[in-house]
């Protein structure tokens, strides 16, 4: 029985290693038929197709980008009209500057929009992947160093209804999983 | 057709592994600083160091020490603000556009080709920010209540590049930042010495490698190459519009937008050879990896952009007589056959004749030929924004106005210097982080297939 970390602390999980892109989605495929709820599997590079191995949904991202950009499109409106028709109307060659001199703001729409959309896309993406953090119960464990060069992970977390460590060990090793470790925190 | 006929080149020659291209590419970082680092740096260092001293001066003088006088109000500071600019278009054509038409090989020149665009965008921004006069009024730009009550005029073109540069360069760097994620995880985990793994590590932010993170991560870098797309067609194009928006003959043209986004991808393609070269004789097993198909590929780009440079100078000519208009018609006069005809002669050598050397594979694939042949456009595109900016002004409409320009030493130390600030920028990014983006080629390997092997 292997284990990594300060067994004294609560157990994280259960880990094992996988040599290849092809052994790790097949595993994949299993622990979701498996029902398990809180796992996931760690590659050096992402998978193709491993989102339907893994039986989840499309990331949310893409809508709250879409949101964040109609924002940053509406504030370059506001931004822009504000000023140039209230604050300070400031007339050139005699032209009006209302509603109908908006072909004139479109390219500052057009860069705000793209610019609060792609913070949101960025800092959307650290947000829901619980990031940035300064460590991890996986990073105890030292072969786990080896996920981002060439070596494939699947952990199966203590905190998922149907965790038992048991049956857990039992299913990894069927589907040929090597090396596999109990993972405890810190 | 069999299925051998099918066969694609691979992109990774020589059977490299996922553990040889972590090792490898860190292996550049991790190793003892090369005695030619040490020496490169010693010669760009002192050239930045001139550039800013120049600035300094510049600020603490005025926009004088510079060559702009009348009629040439816009000369260097604005042709090496556009061709710096331009050659920053590049990387961004390479990391968004290439990767959302599924162009697999960009993947071993995307890093350098990104970075090498915002330490473009760093040297242009000099100019546009230096030549105001006044840069301690430089807040008047961002619109702030402030107590004169004075607001932009949203409608100038000149905001209108404020923005789209400043936009241009934070999207880029965040595109980039995305980019080295998960390599910086790579070295995080492979570095040995305390302080490089914490610093390492505080950069990774955490980095995992899970598919729970890998797809948000996916779907937000589908997403930032969506958005860089559009933008980095629009950057190029509000530049020319602070020529195009202008009523100034020779600059007046609905074709500038397209104009200046094909010189900038021509531009930066050559800006990226030029460097990647280089950098692939230092080290040479990235030749597995930068491959001649890949040289091969840039090079056809580079035709392909300077055919429709080529198309472009002669539409403008064309429209010029065509146009009827006096004005127009000597603005082209004076740009083809004036005192600046050598300017002009030299960008058509530059951009249109020499590149046809690209048309034989021959010239495509040795690399010391397409060193030298993409200096060319280098010199080109540098001449094509100094024969549109400076020799259309020299030659307006009155011509008791007519003058010529003159640069003064501190435009030449400074443009000089410019290129000091970037090959030094360039030179702490190989040296400092992964210059190719280790885990685009490790899932562009066959191996990488999770149904490598496996019958169709």
């Amino acid at each position: 029985m292997k284990t990594a970390g300060n067994k004294e602390s609560p157990v994280f999980g259960v880990a094992a290693e996988f040599s290849c892109a092809r052994d790790l989605y097949r595993a994949a495929e299993k622990i979701r038929d498996a029902g398990f709820q809180r796992w996931d599997v760690f590659s050096p590079f992402p998978v193709r197709g491993m989102d339907e191995a893994m039986g989840m949904r499309r990331s949310l991202l893409g809508k709250i980008v879409f949101l964040s950009g109609l924002a940053g499109f509406l504030l370059a409106g506001a931004l822009q009209f504000a000023p140039t028709t209230f604050f300070y109307p400031l007339i050139v060659g005699g032209k009006p500057t209302n509603l109908f001199t908006v072909p004139a703001f479109f390219p500052i729409m057009f860069e705000l929009t793209i610019l609060i959309s792609a913070v949101t896309a960025v800092f959307g993406m650290l947000i829901m992947n619980c990031l940035p953090r300064l460590n991890h119960a996986l990073f105890n464990w030292d072969r786990f160093k080896k996920v981002t060069e060439d070596k494939f992970f699947v952990a199966i977390e203590s905190g998922d209804p149907k965790y038992s460590e048991r049956s857990v060990r039992d299913l990894l090793e069927s589907l040929g999983g090597t090396n596999i470790t109990t993972i405890h925190g810190d | 057709m069999t299925e051998r006929e099918l066969h694609r080149p691979p992109l990774v020659l020589n059977k490299r592994t996922m553990g040889w291209i972590s090792s490898y590419i860190s292996s550049i970082v991790e190793d003892k600083t090369p005695t030619w680092w040490w020496v490169s740096m010693g010669v760009t260092v002192p050239m930045t160091l001139m550039c800013l001293a120049c600035l300094a001066y510049l600020v603490a003088t005025g926009v004088g020490v510079w060559g702009n006088n009348h009629p040439v109000g816009w000369a260097w500071d604005i042709t090496n603000f556009v061709f710096w600019i331009g050659i920053g278009h590049a990387g961004t054509l390479i990391s968004a556009i290439l990767f959302l038409t599924r162009q697999k090989w960009r993947t071993s020149i995307n890093r350098a080709a990104e970075a090498m665009t915002l330490f473009a965008v760093v040297c242009a921004s000099i100019y546009p920010a230096l030549h105001v006069g006044r840069v301690w009024m430089e807040w008047f730009l961002v619109p702030v209540p402030n107590s004169n009550g004075i607001w932009q005029n949203f409608g100038s073109p000149l905001q209108w590049d404020v923005v789209a540069v400043s936009t241009y360069f934070l999207v880029s760097v965040m595109f980039w930042y995305t980019g080295l994620i998960p390599d910086l995880a790579t070295i995080r985990d492979r570095c040995t010495s305390k302080i490089k793994k914490l610093v390492y590590g505080v950069m990774a932010l955490g980095w995992r490698g899970g598919n729970r993170q890998w797809r948000h991560y996916e779907k937000a870098y589908l997403i930032l190459a969506g958005l860089s797309t559009p933008l980095v067609l629009s950057v190029h194009s509000v530049v020319s519009f602070d020529f195009a928006a202008s009523v100034i003959p020779g600059w007046h043209a609905t074709i500038f937008p397209p104009y200046f986004v094909a010189g900038a991808i021509f531009g930066g393609f050559a800006m990226v050879l030029t460097i990647m070269i280089p950098a692939c004789g230092l080290y040479k097993p990235l030749r597995d990896l930068v491959t001649a198909d890949h040289v091969d590929r840039m090079c056809k780009v580079i035709l392909l952009m300077s055919a429709i440079i080529g198309y472009t100078y002669l539409m403008e000519l064309f429209i010029a007589w065509y146009s009827g208009n006096p004005f127009e018609r000597a603005a082209f006069y004076y740009r083809a056959l004036g005192p600046y005809w050598w300017a002009y002669a030299a960008m058509i050598l530059c951009n249109v004749v020499v590149p046809q050397l690209f048309w034989s594979k021959y010239f495509r694939t040795h690399l010391v030929w397409v060193w030298v042949i993409v200096q060319f456009p280098n010199v080109g595109m540098w001449l094509e924004r100094f024969v549109i900016i400076a020799t259309t002004l020299s030659r307006d409409f009155a011509p008791s106005a007519w003058g010529m320009f003159h640069p003064t030493w501190v435009d030449v130390c400074t443009f000089a210097g410019t290129f000091g600030l970037f090959a030094t920028l360039f030179l702490i990014f190989i040296r400092f982080l992964p210059m190719i983006c280790m885990f685009e080629v490790k899932a562009v390997l066959p191996a990488a297939d999770p149904h490598h092997g496996e019958a169709r």
